[in-house]
This record gives structure tokens, sequence and C-alpha cells, in this order.
């Protein structure tokens, strides 16, 4: 198959048709914050007209640009790898620049507001300090012990698979801000800590296992996970984060990983 | 406004930075000024790979990898940091895999390689397996690993604090680093930070295009502050567009993606790279490939109703390679477009990427105040800097390798610097600058909206300083970029609050593009020849005789404070390699 694309190009639905620009009119319900201005949050809706193959982040920036500068939230890289823009979306946890209009039913308002679960600052932008500080509780570094190799330590391509999943992640908080047990209480791990210490704990060339382990058997930790699966419906890397955890459990009973 | 004192203050957390800072928090009581989040920066965004001459898979060896690197930069590579690169390419990668890096892996265990663009076996003959990866998300291994090993050595850092101005007295004559002046957004505050050593790192500057795969946060906000402190700018015309971007939108498809056997085709299926490079083929460097494509869609080959992009193909690969190597990408396609890239081709077009010009440093990090002059305790390491090792055109998985070798050099520069030097004093009022560029902006009502200026720059940045450039489009945009400057003298922000002002960010941001826009336009102007990633429509071919030489620019301010740009020159460093005539 080495030329390919003539005939399926004929077959294939158009791509410009795809994206030539048709606009829908969509209303954004966005829960405002600022206490600058008022003590209380609040609902504001903004219509817009938007080609309903655009990003939930594309409606947001359209409303900050033509209409109210003030709307505040935090993005940058506007494609999914940079965590910035987790923000709960018609109920639930998404990246507002992965979450494609078309696909949330815009004929309803959208509703956006910021994750639950970490103090809200001002509109959508929480305090992720306590999310990092959980992150740097689990030890997310490689442990090793004696002299450095002089080249590169060896790992087969089927250890390296057993941590792959877990090195996808991009600390954007979607799955701890989904998760009831962290709403509930804010000492919690959260889910995106485990993930990123079986990340470690999996890994064949570390040697911090253990201690890791032992930080999650706190009363802050692993156990209590009630497997809800909301972290991984959550997460927009497609992480099986409740996996993860089940393994990290199953690996402080049997003590092997 | 707060007063702190570091020895070492490093501005940016991506790669450069995070590299540096490991460094120099084991030497020197370090800060690190970020504007976002450090896992946010853009490195993340990098995914074929990091190229160093390990030989893991077949022969090779680093000076293979110079020469294609001096090839690449189309000979306007300072050579002797080259060779710099190359070498300690190798020991940079692996000590990323100590620090716990999860490369791809051979069947032996060792780092696995692939093909990148502009990566040769001997000196041209063939394409060679040199890049070090990590999937497609090498960018986002290397930025994660960095992290963690920040949090291992207790790196301290100012999140979300935006530095808006370079602080320098002078001491006997001698322009000194005093420190730097940031904003911190959270709160409105201003910062001033006293430091002995200042490390640039904050990233490239390719928001000013509208196609493009930076980050909204990329707005040279180094560069800008540098320049405007009277620093000048290094080969500011010399932009990269990365052949294959996500059509009209510009998020990033990997070369890998070629490198694993992916192919473009234009309308009629044919494979249009064996016309333009016979050897390297879809593999040539990305200036090469880019200006292929737009040959293909102006002489009427490009796909879709309106002919303007053509189709990365990944068809004919097995899903399961895919899935493998290419997971990330195949994704981007499926959310973006809502194609199926095991069975559709992927519709591309070149998208704005990288910038090869930035702030003039030698092999040490060091900044330069002119063609050679050190500035005491200034330094600046990867997109931000231009050192120069990517000439006029950058080879793909240098850019990672960038950042680790110039990042670490600079760390180690810097806090070696300030472990003997003295802090130089603070100017007087030294965040007054900064504070009346905030309070004006905050407190001004003008009729114009930011978001029109910046739309006008981006509109007219992707018509006339793209990869097709004249006489005629340079000086049109230049025009333009005068007259937009004027329009933001009259912008004003709604926000006016102080707190989590991105109003007032984007608006800051903006002044940032807007002068570097003008760099890169007038830098581009007098450049009459096509070299690497500056091609003239109306001077196609390299002059050796007039233009082998670096692009110096410096603003001027006249007695009457008017500004302007003067634009002066610097030889390129060569050592073995002369010059021939490019081909792939
Ligand atoms: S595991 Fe997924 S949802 Fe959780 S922080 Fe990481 S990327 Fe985000
Ligand atoms: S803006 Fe980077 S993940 Fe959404």
């Amino acid at each position: 198959m080495s030329t390919p694309t003539l005939e399926k190009q004929d077959q294939a639905p158009e791509p410009a048709d795809a994206t030539a620009a048709h606009t829908i009119t969509v209303t954004f319900r966005i829960r405002r914050f600022n206490p600058e201005v008022a003590a209380e949050s609040y609902w504001e809706d903004f219509q817009l007209d938007i080609d309903p193959k655009e990003r939930v982040l594309d409606g947001l920036h359209k409303i900050k640009w033509d209409h109210d500068g003030t709307l505040t939230f935090r993005r940058s890289c506007a494609h999914g790898i940079c965590g910035s823009d987790a923000m709960r979306i018609n109920g639930r946890n998404r990246l507002a620049c992965k979450t494609l209009i078309k696909d949330i039913n815009p004929e309803k308002p959208i509703t956006v507001e910021a994750i639950k679960g970490l103090t809200v600052l001002k509109d959508l932008v929480v305090d992720m300090d306590p999310f990092f500080q959980a992150y740097r509780d689990v030890m997310p570094f490689l442990i090793t012990t004696g002299n450095e190799p002089t080249r590169e330590r060896l790992q087969t391509a089927e250890d390296r698979e057993r941590f792959d999943d877990t090195t996808k992640c991009i600390l954007c908080a979607a799955c701890t801000s989904s998760c009831p047990v962290f709403w509930n209480d804010g000492q919690y791990f959260g889910p995106a800590a485990i993930v990123n210490a079986h990340r470690f704990i999996f890994d064949s060339r570390d040697e911090g296992g253990e201690q890791r382990l032992e930080i999650l058997n706190d009363r802050d930790g692993v156990w209590r996970c009630r497997t809800t699966f909301n972290c991984t419906d959550a997460c927009p890397r497609g992480i099986e984060v409740t996996k993860a955890i089940q393994e990290v459990k199953r690996a402080l009973i049997t003590r092997r990983f | 406004m707060k007063i702190h004192k570091y020895d070492t203050v490093i501005v940016g957390a991506g790669g450069a930075g995070m590299r540096a800072a490991i460094e120099s928090t084991k030497r020197s009581r370090t800060a690190v000024l970020t504007k976002l989040y450090p896992t946010r920066s853009h490195t993340g965004a990098a995914q074929g790979g990091m190229a160093a001459a390990l030989a893991n898979v077949e022969e090779d060896n680093w000076e293979w990898h110079t020469f294609d690197t001096i090839k690449g930069g189309d000979y306007l590579v300072d050579q002797d940091a080259a060779e710099i690169l190359a070498k300690e390419a190798i020991d940079s990668v692996l000590d990323l895999e100590k620090m716990g890096l999860p490369f791809n892996r051979t069947p032996d265990g060792t780092i696995d390689q692939r093909r990148f663009g502009g990566h040769s076996r001997n000196h041209g003959e063939a394409p060679v397996r040199r890049s070090c990866y990590a999937s497609d998300r090498t960018g986002h291994m290397i930025l994660q690993t960095l992290y963690q090993n920040c949090v291992k050595e207790g790196v301290e850092f100012y999140n979300e604090f935006y530095v808006l101005d370079l602080l320098m007295t002078e001491v006997d004559g001698v322009k000194r680093t005093a420190g730097v002046v940031a904003y911190e957004l959270a709160t409105g505050e201003l910062h001033v930070f006293q430091a002995k050593a200042v490390v640039f790192a904050s990233g490239g500057c390719g928001k000013f295009f509208k196609v493009t795969s930076n980050a909204h946060t990329l707005t040279g906000d180094g560069q800008a502050v540098a320049y405007r402190r009277g620093l000048p700018l290094e080969d500011m015309e010399f932009f990269q567009f990365h052949p294959t971007g996500i059509w009209r939108m510009g998020i990033l498809l990997t070369e890998g993606a070629r490198g694993e056997g992916g192919i473009l085709r234009n309308k009629d299926g044919e494979r249009f790279m064996e016309k333009y490079a016979p050897v390297m083929k879809d593999l040539a460097s990305r200036d090469v490939v880019s200006r292929s494509i737009y040959t293909e869609i102006r002489e009427g080959r490009g796909c879709g109703p309106e002919g303007d992009h053509v189709f990365l193909d990944l068809t004919h690969l097995p899903p399961e390679q895919l899935d493998a190597k290419l997971p990330d990408i195949t994704e981007f396609a499926r959310t973006y477009l809502g194609i199926e890239p095991y069975t559709d081709p992927i519709p591309i077009q070149p998208t704005a990427h990288y910038t090869m010009g930035g702030i003039p440093t030698n092999v040490e990090g060091e900044v330069l105040s002119d063609n050679d002059t050190v500035v005491p305790g200034l330094y600046a390491a990867g997109e931000v800097a231009c050192v120069s090792v990517h000439g006029a055109n950058r080879l793909g998985t240098n850019s990672l390798l960038d950042i680790n070798v110039f990042g670490r050099r600079a760390g180690i520069a810097a806090a070696e610097y300030s472990a003997t030097a003295d802090f130089v004093e603070l100017p007087e009022d030294p965040a007054g600058f900064v504070r009346d560029q905030v309070e004006n902006l905050r407190d001004a009502t003008g009729s114009e909206r930011v978001t029109e200026v910046r739309r006008a720059l981006q509109e007219t940045m992707d018509k006339n300083v793209m990869v097709f450039r004249t006489e005629q489009t340079l000086k049109e945009a230049v025009e333009e970029i005068g007259s937009l400057r004027e329009r933001f003298k009259n912008c004003s922000v709604q926000d006016k609050g102080k707190r989590f002002n991105t109003d007032l960010l984007e608006a800051l941001e903006l002044g940032n593009l807007l002068d570097l826009a003008e760099v890169m336009a007038i830098s581009a102007l007098a450049r009459k020849e096509s070299r690497g990633g500056h091609y003239r429509e109306d001077y196609p071919n390299r002059d050796d005789v007039n233009f082998m030489r670096h692009t110096m620019a410096y603003r001027e301010v006249g007695a009457d404070g008017s500004e302007s740009i003067r634009l002066d020159y610097k030889p390129v460093v060569q050592t073995r390699y002369q010059p021939m005539e490019r081909k792939y």
C-alpha cells in the first residue's frame, strides 16, 4: 500500500467539510468568583456564535477577548499536554482545550466551573499548592543506591511497559479534584500523587519502593480510596488511574513490585 | 513592593531553566521565577526526541552530528558551539536516563534511537538513527524528569511570577547584573530580586504568528526585557516553520512520524518530497520540507477544496507501531480533526515553531552586550538564547538537546560566578519602570483592544513574514507593526483588579511580541539572501560573500525619546567545515 490516499480521500468524510466554518449559538454558563469584588460566587451566562468543532477553551477565549476581559482561567499549550486548564465542564472534570463543543451537547447551556476540593482564587483559577505538595510528598524521583553506572541503566522493554501508563501524567488535577474522598478530606494524597508514586514504585531501576509504600500506607494514603473510578473517567491522558491505585494496594499487601 | 536576595535567579522553568536550576541549587542559593507552574512549560510539547550519537543501534559519532547541525543551520552555526553540543549530547542523554527518564529501549535494554530530519550517517550518506526518545512525548518526559529532580534537590520556585525587567548597575564603567523585577500574578504585587547572577531561560516568541505550534504563553518575555535594556538580539530573522502542524490549528505533529515511515503526499497522492530531496526525502531539514509543501500548494497540488494543505500519510504503518511509537499525535488527529490515522491521511500545513535567534551568548551561556563583551552576571539558555548552535535552521531533536547542554552550562557558570562575585547595588527605585508600565496599562482608558491589536499582528506576520518573504512583504510588515505599536499605546484593559489579572498580563505580553516582531521583520528586510529558515523570493540564493554573518539588532533611543533599531553584524565562528551547497 504505497499510494493509498487517492481512493480513500474520495470515500473518507472530506476533512475540509469537517472544519469548514459553520457556527452555532451556544450559551456558556460560568461560575464567577472574585473576592476583590464580592464574597460570593455567582453564575453568569454568555452567548457566543462559535464553530462547534472548536474547543471549550476557544469559547472561553472568545468571551475573555471579545466580551469580558475579567474572566480568568489558566491555560498554556491549548492541546492537552501542559495540564493548566482542568475545569468542571457540564459537571465533569475535563481539560477545556481537549473538549470540543460539539461533544458536550451545545443545545443546552454549557456549565463551566472551577475544579472542586481546592480553594478557588478567582473564577476558574484554584490554589494548586496543596495538590503539588501531595505530589512532592510521595518522593516523585528516581531513588538509587551505589555508584552510578558509566552508561545508561539497562531496562527491558517489558519492564518499562509496567509503568508506561503512569508516566503520561501531566499533573492537571482532574483526577484528584473529581474524587469524593478528596472533597471530604483534603489530607488524602489523592489519585494523582498515587499515580506518580506508582510511576516509580514499578520502575525496575528504582530502589525507593519500600519508602514510598510506607508513605502511602499512612492513614491518608491509598487505603482511603473507595474505587469509585471518578479519577479514571476524568483523566484526560487516558491513564488507568484506578488500576494504578489497585496495583499499589496489592504491592502493599504482597510487598512485591 | 518586596525585596528578595538570592545568589542566583533563574527566569523560566522549562527544560533549560530547570536543568540550570539543578546545577545552580547545588552550588548557590537559587530562586527560580516562573510565569507558569513549572510542569506547564512548552518543553512538554516536544515530541520526537533528543539527538545524541550514542550509536546504540547503528554506527554513529559526534562528528557526524556536528556536521549535520552545521549543514542543517545552513552554515550560520558557530562551529565551536555545534561541536560542544554534539559532544556533550551523549552525557546529556545519559544524565537524563540516570535521573530517571523512561526512554524507549532496544532489545538489549539500552536507549532506543530513531531517525529524524537532517540527521545522517557520514556527512549526508543516508538517514541515521540518532534520536533518543520516549514514545512521542520526549519533551513531556524531560520536563517531568527535570521537575522531579528539582523536587529532589529542593529547588526553590516562585510560581506565577512574571519577570518584567532586568536590573543592571554601572560599576567602574561596566554594566553589571543587579537583579530582576517580577510581577506576582496572584496578588499584583511587585517583587525585586536582587541577585549576583541571573539566568534567562524563558523560551521563545512564536505567538506573534497565527498558525503556530507555540503555547499562548510563548511571548518572548526574556528577549524583550533584555532588548529594552539595550542588549542586542541576534539572528531574529531566522524562525523555523515546522512542516507538519495540524491544518489551521498549528498543533505539532512530530517529525518522528516521518522518522517512523510517514510520508507527505499532495492531492494526487504523490510523494512529492522525492522531487525536492532525493536522498533524505521526507526527512530533509525542516526549512526544505516546509518550502516544498508551500511550493506544492502554490502550484495547485494542495489538498481540500481550497487546496491549502497536504497530507501526512501514516496509513501504511501497522496500527501497533502507531500505538507504541506515536500514541499522542494520533490521538491529536482523532480529538481535533475527528480523523482515524490508521485509515485516513492527516491534513497538515507548516506551523510557526521555533525561534533560532535570541539573546546572544557565548558557549558558557554568558550574555554578550555586543559582538564579544560579556555582561558580568548575566546568562541565557534555551530558546531565549542564541549561542548559535542552530544558525539559520535548527535540526529536529537539537532543541531538547540544546536546553540540556546549555541549560546545564549556564547553571554551572552562573552559580560559580555568584560564588565569588559580590552583590551589585540596586539602582534607585528599582521597581519604578515596571510600576509605571503596569499602572499605566491598568489605568489606561484608550479605546484600542489588546485582542484586536494582537490579531492584526498575527495576521500580518502570517501573511508577510512566513516561509516566503520578499522586500515588499517585509516592508508591509514593518509598516503595519509600526502602526500597531502606536495603537498599542492606546490600549486599555477591562480588568482593573490586582488579583490574577490575566487581562493585564496579556497586554504586557503583547507589548513584548510587538517589539520582537519589529526586530524580526527589520532584520529579515536587511538580509538580502536566502538561508535556512529565511527565504527571500527576491534573493533566492545564499550569499556567503555578504551575509555569512550574524545579525545583531540594538534598540536605540534618540534624544527626543524616539525609538529605532540599529543593525550590526557579527562574524560566524568557522572551524573545520567549509560552506557547501546544501542538498538533501
Ligand atoms: S493522572 Fe490523569 S487526571 Fe490525574 S493529574 Fe495525571 S493526567 Fe491529570
Ligand atoms: S492548555 Fe495545556 S492542557 Fe489545556
